[in-house]
């Protein structure tokens, strides 16, 4: 069970050979035994995972079970799900026990998954070490002295530590795909529209978008076909005909163009990290695929655009935690202003207020123009490197972060460089672009290494077909962390 | 010195939309409160905003009713500041593209009409209540209205008296009932006024320094607040004075404007696009669409009045003071076109005044069109006199004989004598009684004839007609 892929656990439930409750309950029991070391988890609920579990026995009885049926999934404790506790890792949300389900939890629940948990998170999603969360820091499987990465740490670390066999993650700058390869699993992010954000807690509007985290690029294009689907009540939801993620997973990669942006490849990845991305680009060769060098001039502005579209939108998604209605509200306060301000600085951590004091900067009068219009400009202009590059590639690759995971604590006093770390993934966020990331080896310490591989829009069953040809000649997904 | 005012106006008009304009609430008034708000109107965590077509399509019908050019795209934008009764802590509404932008109202001020440009008019989301009475100490929030759909109707300043701000306040509040986008409740607050007021010395073009004056919900209050606040600025000016740019409120008790809020306290809303709603395009096909939903609208009507019937400025801008009065009169006119003037004046009249009395529309007036037509042909042919007419309408109104005018009439015997002989008769018999008044009046005496034609009424008990008395009268006394 600990290993499996979801294929093999959803072919040993439908025949009965494994029972969705004996599943979720040793998924239960390892995140009892080992959550602790880890702290991969915020929020476990037995009665309501088993409850499910039993629902999904009797569909699979019944012969009425999906590829996700009688599956744990951890489930990002950004995705409001009716009955649980939903924090989005910060103290504000620490009462908050949501009365709806969002959009991507009611998918799973209609495929007959099991919710076996709400996994940690950086608070509000803001962080690339999930350092910031309110409930406390996630350690990396690999070595708990690393970082998991951010935001979706927990997410990474209960798949890498097999405390679920698969998750879900949201990205607004490089949130599943950078703690994917912190943790050595595989992640992907869907162009922007494709999951719904109903119900998924607004961190910056245009750029989150939700995707799986699991073992495999086998096991995401099943937990993709789950996810992918219109909501009418996200009106940046796409409308597209429903796509089977796992029927193009065997094409062989015969004639693949591999775009090698020189941008990515310049200064600023370490030595570890370039050796491990040539041996995977040394393999995809040997696949059959040819590289060729594109051009993304704009590339590097990523960051910098970044963190300007990001905390505007933030500054003006976080308004509503207010001490109003719900959430923190301070004990004692003198007068409606006071009561904002205690409830907002007692329930907010720094980097949180970091960002909602950037947001509100760059939106100001007078500084709109200079700042949030010119990153919008640079916005488009990056969209347009990356198509003119899919000109001459199909696919483009490169290091999902600059290094392997880096030390707990070791960049939580320097935000620049905490930025930093997203340099290579945020660009997929600006363009809404799919971005996944797989695993490709060790680098120092033996931390994982991920390579990143970013498509054209709506080209996620490309990317899962590169990646799983990948894994069909290598293991470095089968390597596991305990 | 003689000064100018200068008037514009901001109008809220709350759509009339079933449900609200990012959510699928009701937007029902005066329901408990906090029972008509969703997860979205509570901006719990996560949600999301969906626009609602409907509150569109009255924007679009608004904005082809006064000649506007309908925005495609336009942008809703996010308008941010903290207050309760703001669940999001910002207000979705549309700032640098809004969907209806400049076009113009045709008003009557005295008489003359005058046109008013229009800047823009933007779709918003309305904000929920602070209540402040009755929780012990604490302050209640009523989150029902949050998310009602409104239309901002912004004016250019382009009015020069209190008068001509009401004028185009009614004209514009009968335009957006006209055309069904707004029930035009004002004690509900659904057609609420800002007005921005400022003035300089008569014959200059510079604008003064303005101030608005914040939530005025009757043309009483909107003409009294803009006659407060341009004495005070007047006064100021003449005192050596400067006017400071502010928000003010008025207060309808003490009838005086005072400070809200200046322009230095003033909140920095940090606008930006809406990330979560896509800019709202309007294709050309929909707005045809709308366009073929548009009633005739009031100036049109105004215009056919006069050229069709003939009827005066007055008359027709009474007549079309709502769209029911002047589907009332339509309704009526069709059965007896070449009698539009006496169903005008019968309208204006006789029903207005009925229902002024009785606090009723026109829309429940139970005399219907076609039972006033039915009277107004029995006095245009003779049968009724206008004098009895009052009393078959009073049947009518109370729905006597089975509503039928011809039964009314006979069973009150309200019927016209207006056969020549009869009345013939009926004179001679007066003049062979009165030789004296026939002998006088002949003698040039003209008071006798009145005296005559009085006994001949009331020989005929009221029931002659008038016109052939004073005919038939005539023609016997100057005969010899």
């Amino acid at each position: 069970m600990l290993n499996a892929s979801l294929k093999e656990l959803s072919k040993q439930l439908a025949e009965k050979k494994l029972s969705s409750v004996e599943l979720t309950s040793f998924f239960l029991q390892r995140i009892k035994t080992l959550n602790p070391d880890y702290n991969a988890f915020i929020t476990t609920n037995e009665e309501m995972s088993l409850a499910q579990a039993v629902d999904a026995d009797k569909m699979l009885a019944k012969g009425e079970g999906g590829p996700l049926t009688g599956i744990p999934i951890a489930q990002k404790d950004i995705f409001c799900a009716k009955g649980w506790l939903t924090t989005c890792g910060s103290k504000m949300l620490s009462n908050f026990i949501s009365p709806y389900d969002a959009g991507v939890i009611e998918r799973f629940n209609l495929a007959g998954a099991v919710n076996i948990g709400k996994t940690n998170m950086d608070e509000f999603a803001m962080g690339s070490s999930n350092e910031t969360s309110y409930y406390g820091i996630v350690r990396n499987p690999w070595d708990t002295k690393a970082v998991p990465g951010g935001s979706s740490g927990g997410a990474a670390c209960s798949v890498a530590a097999r405390l679920a066999p698969a998750a879900t993650g949201t990205d607004t700058g490089g949130s599943i795909r950078q703690p994917a390869a912190l943790c050595g699993i595989s992640g992907i992010k869907p162009t922007y529209g494709l999951v719904s954000r109903y119900g998924m807690i607004a961190f910056a509007s245009s750029l989150d978008q939700a995707g799986p985290m699991a073992k495999s690029a086998e096991d995401l294009a099943l937990l993709l076909n789950v996810m992918v689907g219109f909501d009418a009540r996200d009106s940046t939801s796409l409308q597209r005909a429903q796509e089977d993620y796992t029927s193009s997973l065997e094409k062989p990669l015969s004639g693949l163009r591999i775009g090698l942006p020189k941008e990515y490849f310049a200064k600023g990845m370490s030595q570890d990290v370039e050796n491990a991305i040539d041996k995977a680009l040394a393999e995809y060769r040997k696949l059959g695929a040819e590289t060729v060098e594109v051009a993304l001039p704009n590339a590097p502005l990523s960051i910098p655009v970044y963190y300007v579209l990001a905390p505007a939108e933030a500054s003006s998604n976080l308004s509503r935690f207010d001490g109003v209605r719900y959430g923190h509200r301070a004990e004692s306060y003198s007068g409606l202003t006071d009561m904002y301000r205690k409830s907002r600085a007692e329930g907010f951590g720094p980097e949180v207020k970091r960002r909602i004091l950037i947001g509100t900067y760059v939106l100001s009068h007078g500084y709109y123009d200079a700042y949030y219009i010119k990153a919008q400009k640079l916005r488009r202009l990056i969209a347009q490197d990356f198509a003119e590059a899919y000109q001459q590639c199909d696919v483009i690759m490169g290091p999902t972060t600059p290094t392997v995971a880096f030390n707990l604590g070791e960049k939580s006093a320097d935000p620049i460089q905490m930025y930093l770390s997203d340099i290579y993934t945020s660009a997929a966020n600006l363009t809404g672009m799919p971005a996944m990331s797989i695993p490709i080896g060790f680098g120092e310490k033996n931390r994982p290494v991920g390579l990143h591989i970013i498509g054209n829009y709506f080209k996620e069953a490309q990317l899962l077909n590169v990646a799983h040809q990948y894994q069909r000649v290598t293991d470095w997904h089968l390597k596991s962390a305990v | 010195m003689q000064w100018e005012i200068v008037i514009g106006l901001e109008v809220h008009t709350q759509l009339s939309t079933q449900s609200k304009i990012f959510s699928g609430a009701s937007t029902a008034y005066g329901a408990a409160p906090n029972t008509q708000a969703c997860e979205v109107d509570l901006a719990l965590p996560g949600v999301l905003p969906v626009l609602n077509k409907g509150a569109v399509e009255r924007a679009i019908k608004f904005g082809l009713s006064v000649n506007a050019k309908i925005n495609s795209p336009s942008v809703f934008a996010r308008k941010n500041y903290f207050y309760p009764d703001l669940p999001k802590g910002y207000q979705i509404s549309q700032f640098e593209l809004p969907i209806v932008q400049g076009g113009s109202i045709c008003m009557q001020v005295n008489g003359v009409e005058k046109n008013i440009r229009l800047t823009r008019a933007h779709l918003e989301e309305d904000a929920g209540k602070s209540l402040h009475e009755d929780f012990h100490g604490m302050t209640g929030i009523d989150l029902n209205r949050a998310g009602t759909p409104l239309l901002e109707i912004v004016s250019e300043p382009d009015m020069r008296s209190s008068a001509e701000a009401v004028a185009y306040a009614k004209t514009l509040h009968t335009l957006v009932r006209w055309i069904g986008i707004c029930d035009g409740n004002m004690q509900e607050g659904s057609f609420r006024c800002d007005a921005n007021v400022s003035v300089r010395p008569a014959g200059t073009v510079k604008l003064g320094t303005r101030c608005e004056i914040k939530n005025l919900n009757s043309f009483r209050f909107l003409e009294k607040a803009i006659d407060f606040e341009a004495h005070r600025q007047i006064e100021i000016l003449e005192e050596g004075g400067t006017i400071r740019q502010e928000t003010r409120l008025y207060d309808a008790n003490k009838d005086e404007t005072r400070t809200m809020r200046t322009k230095e306290d003033a909140n920095d809303y940090r606008y930006f696009p809406d990330p979560d709603l896509l800019p709202l395009e309007v294709s050309v096909e929909w707005i045809e669409q709308v366009k073929q939903t548009l009633p005739e609208l009031p100036q049109a009507r105004r215009d056919r009045y006069m050229v069709e019937f003939g009827l005066s400025t007055y008359d027709v801008s009474v007549l079309t003071a709502s769209r029911e009065m002047a589907d009332y009169f339509d309704a009526a006119v069709k059965l007896l076109p070449t009698q539009a003037k006496l169903c005008a004046n019968w309208i204006m009249g006789e029903i207005s005044g009925r229902l002024n009395k009785e606090n009723m529309e026109i829309s429940t007036c139970p005399v219907k069109p076609d039972d006033l037509a039915a009277l107004l042909i029995r006095i245009s042919d003779g049968t009724t006199s206008g004098k009895a007419a009052k009393t078959i309408f009073e049947s009518l109104w109370l729905g006597e004989c089975g509503k039928n005018v011809d039964a009314i009439i006979e069973a009150k015997g309200l019927k016209q004598i207006s056969d020549d002989c009869a009345i013939e008769k009926l004179v001679d018999d007066v003049l062979a009684a009165n030789v004296q008044q026939v002998t006088d009046y002949r003698n040039g005496k003209e008071k006798a004839f009145n005296s005559l034609i009085g006994q001949i009424m009331k020989a005929a008990q009221g029931k002659a007609n008038p016109m052939q008395v004073n005919t038939i009268l005539k023609k016997k006394l100057t005969k010899k």
